[in-house]
């Protein structure tokens, strides 16, 4: 999948945002620089540029601008940076960037897209800092450029082997100008970057000090949670606060943009009122909504056409001149982000200034909003980006952070705000239902001729962003698409479309979004049609993919550690998925039993390509990870609707995988210098078809709706 | 407000709360020992784990009433230096990633080596089954008690 073809979701909000356009400019506009070569400044440090702070007592504090949701980014990043300016691992200190509109760029953290869309930027930053220090400690010498060298913090006089810190050469180095071009490390150069250097906020998170934003606490500070309409399009009719008024700790019950909010003394004080609240909702035209009657419409959607998103060759024509003719309809469901981390902001809001601490991936979106509610400039509103716990696309929202400012704004005091889980999994940003039709035509040979898929689903950007300008065509949501329209397997007539159809349940980003979906259904389709083919599942994706050498080297390589080619343990079945998403390269093989009804997944063997690999332990972490969550969609929970309600509320009715249903995993990385893609989101959409195959390798039933539930299975 | 005499991680504090407060409240917003999490408020999740007497329990559904006459243990008392076993593990490991629920990893997993010395990967299963964690750091969690039980043995 070709990176510049694809426009992903994120790129939009980047559009709309026109936060992207600052990233270039921000980095070489070092304005204090010339500040302090004008004489009108005087610092110690040295910042070349807003990434990095070199302090005089050498240590280096290195700026992310992205937000920390478990992913690595506090120290994925840091690291292209060190690794170019030559650094010394034990110097580096990281900071988080608070919001800025321009800065820092796009602060947007999603799509996979942290290192990916900052390996240049960050290199060159890295790069000119260094070539600036080295030319101070030249001039400091009087001597040539080209006889000095970096390493480790500092820069060394080959001939003399003089050697000067880093932290001593800020001064020299902050009068100079800024170097018009760089030369970057080639990747045999790099000694940080491919090195499993462990993550700088292991520490804190086990002993309890890292600080989310939960954990904030200010003088004055009052609690505060919220109750929103359970019923989707629904409002506040009446309440009665008499009885929650009555509960010690209780301050006050009033009415905010999206439903109540209860302010308290403590936090359980404020949970407390919250029950006591009587409250009448207006149900809207939502309140006999339910999953029924969603699957319905999707069923009536999906006979008519949809807007094309792909057509090559005359998939009709082709099929109706198949020897073979397969289909099949998959469904998924809705699902929850169910962060462990439920919804909260901590606010305060003044006359003059707001400051706010927030876990959100769109700081910058969040410090709008703030400044809209508010009244005040955006230069008023600072907006402190904190640990996030988990994000997965859900803190792409900034629902909680307008709540948290529009309470502390109207009791002028700064509140600390906590959703209850129950409102945290009933009002979040699902990923959508959707329903898949496939047809796939073979020869007499058993070659593919042709495949079609209908995606039918709501639409994210339709449904969610309606304020937005839409950039695309009407009716085409490309992102719907995302991982049905680019299959790479090699087939002469593929049409591709898109039924939009929306409800009015919210719809968000869900890790790896409609690549989740969609992978499902065509690589538990294409395992379908190997099975026609009557060839080896395995055998035919590769023969599928010769002209995409790096999805069919991941493939080759899943499938070589899996040791598909010998027998599996007795009673054990495998299935193999390949799908390449946010640029990456991803092959999954799963190892099952079914025994009944009882369906148990042993193991996974995971291969990814995501080119120059920045730290091993991570980019393995994040597949463990995708698989991990995948799983919990592929054997746990779904988000169903009733009376235009969430039927779930907590983890007994939503639930997750366990650490005794965790497979054992094996992660294997190319090795690569092309340059860096995601890994965030690409090992999920393997994971769902990997072990739907390997179900129907152990008892020869097809797996067509997740999660797969004990009457999808043949003991059942 | 009744008043409630609390011993945490040694030390003897006072409260006053209603006594069907959950504990959870108390270390967070009257005590702040933040270290300890919410996030199901119905013993379903285990990141609020604690321990009671040496006891993993989970301190969003324990009452305040019901620990005052006990040994109270946060994350933050789990050791003197944040270098206990399991915590120097956990960092060997690389374990955390949101890192959220890992408090109450830490806390159960701790109590199960106090408990048994030598775990098999069932009986990980066993004690530490009831914490979610959303990141999927299981396999880690695994590994890393498998090496602090090592290293606690060595002594």
């Amino acid at each position: 999948m070709a990176e510049q073809t694809t426009i992903s979701r994120r790129d939009f909000i980047k559009v709309s945002s026109a936060a992207g356009a600052g990233l270039v400019i921000g980095f070489y506009l070092p304005a204090k620089n010339r500040l302090l070569a004008a004489g009108i400044e005087s610092q110690k440090s040295f910042e070349p540029n807003v990434w990095i702070a070199i302090n005089t007592d050498n240590s280096v504090t290195l700026t992310v601008g992205r937000s920390e949701m478990g992913q690595g980014v506090r120290t994925s990043l840091p690291m292209i940076i060190a690794d170019e300016m030559d650094l010394d691992w034990s110097q580096v200190q990281v900071s988080q960037a608070p919001a800025h509109p321009d800065r820092y760029g796009s602060q947007s953290t999603g799509s996979s897209r942290s290192v990916r869309t900052l390996w240049t930027p960050l290199r060159k930053a890295g790069a000119t800092a260094r070539e600036m220090l080295l030319e101070a400690a030249s001039r400091q010498w009087m001597v040539n450029k080209s006889e000095c060298y970096t390493e480790n913090g500092a820069v060394i006089h080959s001939k003399s082997e003089r050697k000067l810190a880093y932290g001593d050469l800020t001064t020299s180095a902050a009068k100079l100008p800024v170097p018009p071009k760089v030369s970057l490390k080639s990747a045999e150069e790099f000694t940080i970057i491919g090195k499993n250097i462990p993550r700088t906020d292991t520490p804190q998170k086990v002993d309890g000090t890292a600080t989310f934003a939960m954990d904030i606490e200010i003088p004055g500070m009052v609690h505060a949670t919220v109750v929103r309409c359970p019923i989707f399009g629904g409002k506040l009719k009446s309440f009665d606060s008499r009885k929650a008024m009555q509960i010690d700790g209780v301050l006050d019950v009033f009415e905010i943009e999206e439903g109540l909010a209860v302010v308290a003394e403590s936090t359980w004080n404020s949970f407390e009122g919250r029950k006591a609240v009587d409250i009448i909702w207006d149900e809207g035209a939502t309140g006999d909504l339910d999953s029924s009657k969603i699957d319905e419409m999707l069923i009536s959607r999906s006979k008519k056409k949809g807007a094309v998103g792909r057509k090559a060759g005359n998939a009709k024509r082709a099929l109706s001149e198949s020897a073979k003719i397969i289909d099949a309809v998959y469904e998924a469901p809705f699902q929850a982000h169910a962060t462990m981390e439920p919804m909260c902001c901590v606010a305060d809001v003044r006359n003059d200034m707001c400051k706010i601490w927030a876990p959100t991936q769109l700081p910058q979106r969040a410090q709008k909003d703030a400044a809209k509610i508010t009244g005040l400039p955006i230069e008023k509103v600072e907006l402190n980006v904190t640990f996030l716990g988990g994000g997965f696309g859900r803190r792409s929202f900034n629902d909680f952070v307008s709540d948290a400012v529009e309470i502390s704004k109207r009791i002028t005091k700064p509140v600390k705000l906590l959703w209850a889980r129950e409102d945290d999994m009933q009002h979040d940003y699902y990923r959508p239902v959707s329903r898949h039709i496939l047809k796939g035509g073979l020869n007499e040979h058993g070659d593919v001729t042709a495949l079609t898929h209908r995606v039918v689903a709501p639409s994210i950007i339709f449904s969610s962003y309606v304020t937005f300008p839409v950039p695309f065509r009407e009716k085409l949501d490309k992102v719907a698409l995302e991982g049905a329209k680019n299959v790479a397997y090699n087939i002469p007539n593929i049409l591709v479309d898109y039924k939009m159809a929306n409800t009015a349940i919210p719809v968000g980003w869900w890790r790896s979004v409609y690549d989740s979906q969609n992978a499902f259904a065509t690589e538990c389709f294409i395992d379908e049609l190997a099975t026609a083919a009557e060839k080896d599942p395995f055998e035919f994706r590769l023969e599928l993919l010769s002209n995409s050498p790096r999805d069919a080297g991941v493939l080759h390589l899943a499938a070589e550690e899996s040791g598909w080619n010998t027998k599996p343990p007795i009673g054990r079945y495998r299935g193999i998925s390949c799908h390449a998403s946010f640029g990456s390269y991803v092959a999954q093989v799963a190892e099952v039993s079914v025994e009944n009804d009882d369906l148990r997944v042993h193991r996974v063997v995971c291969a990814i390509d995501c080119g120059q690999v920045v730290n091993p332990s991570i980019v393995k972490a994040q597949m463990e990870s995708g698989i991990v969550y995948g799983l919990s969609a592929t054997l746990k929970g779904e988000i169903t609707i009733e009376r235009g309600r969430v039927a779930q509320s907590n983890f007994h009715d939503f639930p997750l995988l366990r650490i005794d249903e965790t497979p054992e995993i094996e992660v294997y990385l190319v090795n690569s210098s092309e340059p860096p893609t995601g890994v965030g989101e690409p090992g999920l959409p393997p994971i769902a078809p990997a072990v739907a195959n390997a179900v129907f390798a152990a008892s020869g039933k097809r797996i067509r709706r997740l999660p797969i539930r004990m009457g999808d299975l043949p003991g059942a | 407000m009744p008043r409630f005499i609390l011993t945490v991680n040694g030390k003897e504090q006072s409260v006053s709360v209603a006594p069907d407060t959950p504990l959870l409240w108390v270390l967070r917003d009257d005590l702040g020992l933040t270290g300890t999490k919410y996030s199901c408020g119905r013993g379903l999740c285990g990141t609020c784990t604690i321990h009671l007497d040496g006891e993993p329990t989970r301190s969003c559904m324990t009452t305040i009433e019901y620990a005052e006459d006990q040994e109270i243990t946060t994350i933050e008392g789990l050791s003197q230096d944040g270098l206990h076993p399991v915590q120097k593990a956990w960092i060997a490991e690389d374990v955390p990633q949101c890192g959220y629920c890992q408090s109450g990893q830490i806390m159960t997993a701790a109590a199960l080596l106090r408990e048994n010395s030598m775990p098999t990967d069932s009986d990980i299963d066993v004690a530490m089954k009831m914490n979610l964690c959303r990141c999927g750091t299981y396999q880690r969690i695994r590994k890393a008690i498998h090496r602090a039980a090592e290293e606690m043995r060595r002594g």
